[in-house]
């Protein structure tokens, strides 16, 4: 079966068409969060495109690009991969724990010679459209049953073994989170959740003896930060330091003292929004988060009118993946959570984040292309 | 579509909406909270950034100078030129220093040091390498820095004694804090801070530190500084000027050379003392980074104690310096007349003791005056045994012998100018007549200091007034007229003959050390005092002369001298310890040193007049 040909069969638009139907309001709106971001990095460097901005906008191109061709390949193409990209990013999660083992210690990447690939990244984009593709064969009556919960839990629970054991406590969060978000809005019953959430307080107890000592510390630090003010709270009273002081309007951009006299730890990457928040104010943090929420709300009003159960799942997938990411970093920085490394979408200083969250959106932007595209429950090609 | 599909949309659309509420409800949770740090708790937060932005740095203000009578310095402030190294700077430390050790000579225990520092402190802070260098080195380094990295030329102040040794007793010295001197002001936490360890230095202290200035720094995370924010500069010390006159100073000092002696210059009408020289003395530019255990050691070992400020602290017997006393006290009260005589035959019986007179052949029958020229010691034994010591005492003490001035340097004596009450309460025996006869000659229990001895000198030739020693110049300082002592003009005028016979009359003690070829006279009186009773063991052996004598064991000479005759205008006193006799020794040290000032003011006048 040649993919290229199915491309441009059926009721499929010209690529013209695609491009003239790309919701480029949005895109627009990914610039200018990203925009925001090189802005934050070039202050950080202390008002120097070097070392981080410069690098920033050339992977910003690079997945800006990315984004505009997911978006455009027809949405049957992705249905029909999802698996296979499931399997392969598990394969990859398996070689990069197998290297681990081989005496590397801990290792998150694959080293491909010219960039370096993070399969669990891979795997958040990989599980949310096996996930939505598992969910989309389902009938009405199989969703509600409790055996078709088997499989999925399966395809949860793989990758998440995987990855707690590189240790990531980040990314397991936001697969497990990203993965029961999926469930339930696939369908699945109600009382399951309750039930769950009942069932999750005993196990969290028993995953405690599980994590790391220095997992176990940011947990414990999140609990009472001044009690260790100068090691592992020190972060996050450095960052409330630098949050409150910014008041209203900021100190001004480059002259947050806390970022740029480096009492702010990790500035450029996990607590960017810090900076932000101290240079540019209140006014800067609520800007940021009025970006963000016209990129999600959008992906959801977008999400009631497509005619697949797979296109809706995988918008709602990716939705809550981007959002996990935005609330896990800023209550982080704000000290309503544990410090766990999760990057500011969009924003954060790293490639393999904002890949994946542009990969997430190019899915978003290419279901709202394909959006009347219905999609038998039989499968993409069926 | 398929009605399954519309059944899936309905529980999809219901089910994303509970979810799109649930994101909702978390972002609002992120806007209020943001909210709450950013408004409600911002003064707070603001405060915590500020406190670890700005440091405070002390600035440490210039130390006053000490200046002499004529703003020559004495103790003054110079750029120390220094050089430090940045740990964090060079590529490796011990390389660095090497490389520097081609310019600078750099000794293990410096090494060592500097290496200990650098594990100590942070890396950023500077580590003193070296100071006091010269220009040329100076120079050298700064030349050679592209070589040098994390080299750091500074340059600073420093504590300078441009006379060395020559006032060290008076200006004292200054050094490190140490722990016990901490008072809580941070300005004496400053790793280069000194202060005053000794003499004025010590005693004004407070007038010569200055205040502190500071400046507000912000600094990175590291303490790094990134800019100044504000600052106030700092206040320099007081700057303080002598009565001292350095050139007098000088030459008094240079006149006894290496011998253990004291000089002290003073004006008898204002008091102010012109030299205080004590020999041998210290450099105190040794003191300022701490003394070498072995120059300390040397000074301490030292028999001639060069630590000690002799003029001001050392105590003395005055020997017949003190005649004047009992010659006054006797003419005061009426016991004899400046025309009553006594006769000497050189021996004189109390109780059952003998007590000699210095001239063996006796000095027949002589007054007053003849007995204080000749310093007839029968005389004063006689005399004294007369009035008794309760009035010899009285005298003395309107003199200033026993009383401490506190011109305000440290450690000066109080001497002591006994009667029968000090006697009892001091040593818990009776005052006799032995000790009396022994005061009339400036001995025994009698003890003074060359400071108090000027004094006696001034109040004896400028009237009788009660003038009071300083040290400080004040030139604001109202002209209030010296209380009178009360003594009988012409009774002070009988002692002023005995004392000008001293060098003028053929007979006199001095008067092979008179002054010739000048249009003035000097007066004074002679003092030679035993420090070592002569054993019966050594008699019999026959009495060895002085310079037989082990230095320690030969007498101290002193004299008190003043001129002109005519006109008096300076009193000294000189004391040379173990120098032998006070005619000898020490009456020509007085007779120079006086020259040396009446001829320099005579000079200085006739330039003034010309001008």
């Amino acid at each position: 079966m040649q993919i290229s040909s199915r491309l441009t069969s059926g009721k499929g638009k010209s690529i013209h068409q695609k491009f003239v139907d790309l919701n480029w309001f949005i895109v627009f709106v990914i610039i200018l969060v990203a925009g925001l971001g090189f802005a934050m990095l070039y202050s950080v460097a202390g008002g120097s495109i070097d070392p981080w901005a410069k690098n920033q906008f050339i992977r910003f191109l690079i997945g800006l690009s990315l984004m505009i061709i997911v978006a455009i390949i027809d949405i049957r193409v992705w249905m029909f991969l999802a698996y296979p990209l499931y399997f392969a990013a598990l394969g990859m999660l398996a070689i990069v724990d197998v290297m681990g083992e081989m005496g590397k210690g801990s290792q998150r990447w694959l080293d491909l010679g010219f960039m370096n690939l993070q399969p669990s990244e891979f795997m958040k984009i990989a599980l949310v459209m096996a996930l939505a593709r598992y969910f989309h064969c389902l009938s009405d009556e199989e969703t509600l049953q409790l055996k078709s919960l088997v499989k999925p839990i399966i395809l949860i629970i793989l990758p998440v073994v995987f990855v707690l054991r590189q240790p990531d406590l980040g990314t397991t969060i936001l697969i497990v989170m990203g993965g029961i978000a999926l469930l339930f809005a696939a369908g699945v019953r109600m009382w399951l959740f309750v039930l769950s959430i009942v069932a999750l307080i005993p196990a969290a107890v028993g995953a405690w003896q599980f994590l790391k000592p220095y997992q176990k510390n940011r947990v414990l630090t999140f609990l009472d930060p001044e009690k260790d003010p100068l090691g592992a709270g020190y972060h996050i009273i450095q960052s409330k330091i630098a949050l409150g002081s910014g008041g209203v309007y900021g100190k001004g951009f480059i002259q947050g003292t806390q970022s740029q006299l480096n009492f702010l730890p990790e500035k450029h990457t996990d607590f960017i929004f810090t900076v932000i928040a101290e240079e540019l104010g209140l006014m800067g943090g609520l800007t940021l988060l009025g970006l963000y929420f016209i990129l999600l709300s959008y992906a959801m009003i977008v999400s009631i009118s497509v005619k697949s159960q797979f296109g809706r799942l995988l918008i709602l997938g990716m939705v809550v993946t981007f959002f996990l990411y935005m609330f896990i970093n800023i209550a982080m920085v704000m000290g309503l959570v544990p410090v766990v490394g999760v990057p500011l979408p969009l924003v954060s200083y790293g490639g393999s984040a904002m890949l994946t969250l542009l990969v997430g959106f190019g899915f978003i932007l290419s279901t709202a292309i394909h959006r009347e595209t219905s999609i038998p429950r039989g499968g993409a090609f069926a | 579509m398929n009605p399954s599909d519309k059944n899936k949309l309905k529980s999809y659309t219901r089910r994303a909406t509970l979810l799109s509420g649930g994101m909702l409800l978390l972002s609002s949770a992120l806007v209020g909270r943001m909210y709450y740090l950013q408004v409600t708790s911002r003064s707070q937060y603001e405060l915590l950034a500020d406190r670890n932005r700005i440091s405070m740095r002390l600035l440490a203000p210039k130390r006053g100078e000490i200046l002499d009578r004529f703003g020559r310095p004495i103790a003054t402030s110079t750029t120390d030129y220094r050089v430090n190294v940045i740990p964090e700077e060079t590529k490796e430390l011990q390389e660095t220093l090497k490389t520097l050790g081609e310019y600078i000579p750099i000794s293990d225990r410096d090494n060592q040091r500097i290496t200990k520092a650098a594990a100590k402190q942070r890396s950023f802070l500077p580590i003193s390498v070296a100071n006091n260098l010269d220009w040329e080195t100076f120079s050298n380094v700064n030349v050679n820095m592209p070589d040098l990295p994390g080299i750091q030329p500074d340059v600073g102040t420093s504590r300078y004694y441009p006379e060395r040794e020559l006032a060290a007793h008076l200006v004292g010295y200054v050094g490190s804090v140490s722990e016990e001197e901490l008072t809580g002001d941070p300005l004496l936490e400053l790793p280069e801070f000194k202060i005053g360890k000794n003499g004025i230095e010590k005693v004004l202290d407070d007038k010569l530190r200055g205040s502190a200035g500071n400046t507000k720094v912000e600094v990175n995370v590291l303490g790094r500084v990134i800019r100044e924010l504000s600052r106030q500069d700092s206040i320099p010390g007081d700057v303080t000027s002598l009565t001292i006159d350095l050139e007098i100073q000088k030459f008094a000092a240079n006149r006894v050379h290496d011998e253990s002696a004291a000089i002290v210059v003073m004006n008898i009408h204002s008091g102010e003392l012109l030299a205080v020289a004590s020999t041998p003395s210290f450099d105190p530019n040794d003191f300022h980074n701490g003394i070498s255990q072995k120059k300390w050691d040397g000074l301490r070992g030292d028999i001639r104690k060069p630590l000690i400020n002799k003029a001001v602290s050392g105590q003395y017997s005055p020997g017949s310096t003190f005649k004047m006393m009992v010659a006054l006290a006797g003419l005061e009260e009426g016991i004899i007349t400046a025309d009553d005589t006594k006769y000497c035959n050189s021996q004189y019986r109390i109780g059952n003791r003998i007590a000699h007179c210095w001239n063996k052949n006796g000095h027949g029958r002589i007054n007053v005056v003849q007995a204080l020229a000749q310093s007839c010691d029968v005389y004063f034994y006689d005399l004294a045994l007369e009035v008794g010591i309760d009035k010899i005492h009285d005298m003395a003490a309107r003199f200033g012998l026993g009383n401490r001035f506190d011109i305000g340097i440290m450690s000066e004596a109080k001497g002591i100018n006994p009667n029968e009450e000090w006697k009892l309460g001091a040593q818990g025996v009776r005052w006799q007549g032995g000790d009396t006869a022994n005061a009339g000659i400036g001995q025994g229990f009698v003890s003074t200091t060359p400071l108090q001895l000027v004094v006696m000198a001034a109040r004896l030739v400028n009237g009788g007034k009660s003038v009071q020693p300083k040290i400080f110049l004040d030139d604001n300082e109202p002209k209030t007229v010296v209380p009178d002592i009360g003594i009988n003009p012409a009774h002070l005028r009988t002692v002023l003959q005995g004392m000008d016979d001293v060098y003028n009359h053929p007979r006199g003690t001095a008067f092979p050390y008179r002054i010739r070829n000048k249009d003035y006279k000097l007066g004074g009186k002679t003092g030679t005092t035993q420090v070592r009773r002569i054993s019966v063991a050594e008699r019999q052996e026959g009495v060895r002369k002085n310079e037989e004598k082990e230095w320690i064991e030969r007498d101290h000479a002193l004299f008190v001298g003043y001129g002109p005759v005519e006109n008096p205008k300076y009193a000294v006193s000189v004391l040379v310890e173990h120098g032998g006799g006070g005619s000898s020794v020490a009456s020509p040290v007085a007779r120079d040193v006086l020259e040396y000032i009446l001829d320099k003011e005579k000079a200085d006048t006739e330039i003034g007049s010309t001008v």
